[in-house]
């Protein structure tokens, strides 16, 4: 059962998620030794493949940069839930075929360490110790064709070959 | 129902007649903007696919900036990276290390993104070129991919901000404020997936260096990107760069368009704006506390202009930097930075104890050329003040114009730059 990692602030950005100093890389397990560096030296330890973030809003604020999402995906999360994120982070996430989740009491209902239930189909995440059930904004159509296609270069590919 | 700006050129360069907010469009990029951070990891994912070709070499324009020079080996490898696939692919538009400078600001001058363009980097900033009225925005390096194979890029269609500025700034104040101020209204989110459009007398009379400034920082709103109709200011901004009316489509919004936001702002009530740490968003009036800083930091693609630099030898000249404060200006350009020598600004930098650097991002992403320690303040005229930002987590990064930037320099304080405009030598 995955674990939830809650990291409640509003704005967490893309200098806190990958710091530019490591950005002489670009290789997905290099970046994840770093992933949340700023903001918790902590959490690669204690992360867990198949892990779900839990964030404040706008997450991944800031720069383009797409090593945020390779690092924390290399680190093993799943998932970010938050009521919100920027933009870029954002799109970033689907053409990954990563999981942006946009939910908009998530921050409440979750303590760090619970376990979770998270439902792609029914549009869920559960909370295993309280029992809670938070609905998600579905993920969109057009984000599981990429999702589906393996990335947004696949998808491309197939398309505009 | 009208269209703003930005939709009609999503519209056009889409093929479709009219666009709604919300609609996912394919869209024809007309320029693609490569540095050598985010675009190394690009050409590997079309390499990894066999989709190793470009769409157009004469579409794509190369600029190391972030991490140029080279301060180790392996920045010295991503800008090997760049450079060889320039020359492989044949690239039309390379500016090279030695004869560019920060990537947005070189764009900005070259005319080649011109009005009714779109461009699109893996770079956040560069929404920079919103303010020559095309419709400009940062994406990740899987989009820069796909825009480099392809030429094409996905959009959801976004809804637009108005933002309404009357009125006469107040001497000391400049455009930084201006967009300090913005966004310390609606918030670091504010804008979070809008269009920031400027509109109103401030920006008609405004010039192309304090538009490019708005638009810059739109980011810094959650935007994805600011845009500036063109106006007589942008055309002639443009002749000035070879480029005539016939090589560029004007869109102006139609009076009926349809806006999420609107907000007014009264640029005579405007006050010298500082951003506390660590977010954009963050302002106060310049002066309201007295916070001592260890550096000053003039340049990035929002304020490394020679405009700015002028503004920043004003108020040096004749006077010294702090004791214990370091300061450092980056002019955003190599032609910035032989204009900055030939009026003399150099000079008066040098005179008052401030270290010049070559044309480049330099220290404002914290990768390279004045990096911050722990527990450093910095008052910088750069767009972003994140925990982390500038080097070491502990430090305290400050967002202020270029003469706030200097007249804090000079008393190691944050200070109001009024303090110093006509009540010396430096406004002589």
């Amino acid at each position: 059962m995955p674990k939830v990692h809650v990291f409640g602030r509003d704005h967490i950005n893309t200098d806190e998620i990958i710091p530019a100093r490591h950005l002489t890389t670009d290789v997905e397990s290099e970046l994840a030794k770093y992933a949340m560096e700023d903001y918790d030296k902590d959490f690669v330890k204690r992360v867990q493949p198949g892990d779900i973030i839990v964030a404040g809003a706008d997450f991944g604020c800031g720069s383009s940069r797409e090593h945020a999402v390779w690092a924390i995906r290399g680190a093993g999360v799943a998932a970010v839930l938050a009521p919100n994120f920027a933009r870029i982070f954002y799109r970033n996430a689907i053409n990954n075929g990563f999981l942006a989740l946009e939910c908009e009491n998530i921050v409440s209902a979750f303590q760090d360490g619970d376990e979770a239930d998270l439902d792609l189909k029914a549009g869920v995440i559960t909370n295993k110790r309280t029992g809670q059930v938070v609905t998600f904004v579905p993920v969109p159509q057009f984000a599981l064709d990429v999702q589906k296609s393996g990335g947004w270069l696949e998808y491309m590919k197939e398309t505009f070959n | 129902m009208g269209m703003t700006i930005a939709e009609k050129i999503l519209a056009a360069r889409s093929g479709n007649e009219s666009v709604v907010p919300g609609q996912l469009i394919m869209c024809d990029t007309s320029w693609v903007l490569c540095h050598e951070i985010t675009t190394p990891a690009a050409l590997r994912m079309l390499e990894e696919r066999g989709m190793d070709k470009v769409f157009n070499p004469d579409q794509i324009v190369a600029v190391p900036d972030h991490s140029v020079p080279a301060m180790n080996i392996k920045a010295a490898k991503m800008y090997q990276k760049l450079k060889s696939w320039v020359h492989e692919k044949g690239i039309k538009h390379f500016f090279d290390v030695g004869r560019g400078g920060i990537a947005h600001v070189v764009l900005e001058n070259t005319g080649l993104v011109k009005p009714g363009d779109t461009l699109v980097s893996g770079d956040s900033h560069t929404c920079n070129a919103g303010a020559l009225g095309a419709f400009a925005t940062g994406v990740g390096s899987t989009d820069l991919a796909g825009a480099i194979y392809s030429g094409k890029v996905w959009f959801k269609v976004p809804e637009t901000m108005l933002i309404k500025v009357t009125g006469q700034f107040k001497p000391g104040v400049t455009p930084k404020d201006l967009v300090l101020e913005v966004i310390k209204q609606i918030g670091a989110d504010g804008a979070n997936y809008m269009v920031m459009e400027w509109v109103g007398e401030t920006i008609d009379n405004m010039d192309m260096e304090g538009r490019f400034t708005l638009t810059n920082m739109a980011i810094e709103a959650g935007g994805k990107t600011g845009i500036v109709a063109v106006d007589d200011a942008t055309r002639a901004y443009l002749a000035a760069r070879g480029v005539t009316p016939d090589q560029y489509t004007e869109y102006q919004s139609d009076s009926d368009a349809k806006y999420k936001v609107v907000i007014e702002i009264d640029a005579g009530a405007l006050e010298p704006t500082v951003a506390y740490p660590h977010i954009p968003s963050n302002g106060k009036v310049a002066g309201t506390d007295k916070i001592a800083v260890t550096h000053a930091y003039v340049g990035s693609c929002t304020n490394g202009r020679i405009s700015d630099l002028r503004e920043v030898a004003a108020i040096l000249k004749g006077r010294k930097v702090a004791d214990g404060v370091q300061m450092i200006v980056v002019p955003a350009t190599q032609a910035i930075w032989k204009q900055a020598a030939q009026e003399g600004l150099m000079e008066i930098f040098v005179d008052a104890g401030a270290s010049v650097s070559y044309p480049s991002c330099g220290a404002c992403l914290g990768m390279h050329s004045g990096v911050l320690g722990p527990n450093d303040v910095c008052i910088s005229s750069s767009n972003r003040n994140f925990v982390g930002r500038m080097g070491d987590p502990s430090a305290q990064i400050y967002l202020a114009s270029p003469a706030t930037v200097a007249a804090s320099a000079v008393n190691g304080y944050i200070s109001d730059p009024r303090d110093f405009i006509g009540a010396g030598s430096a406004a002589d």
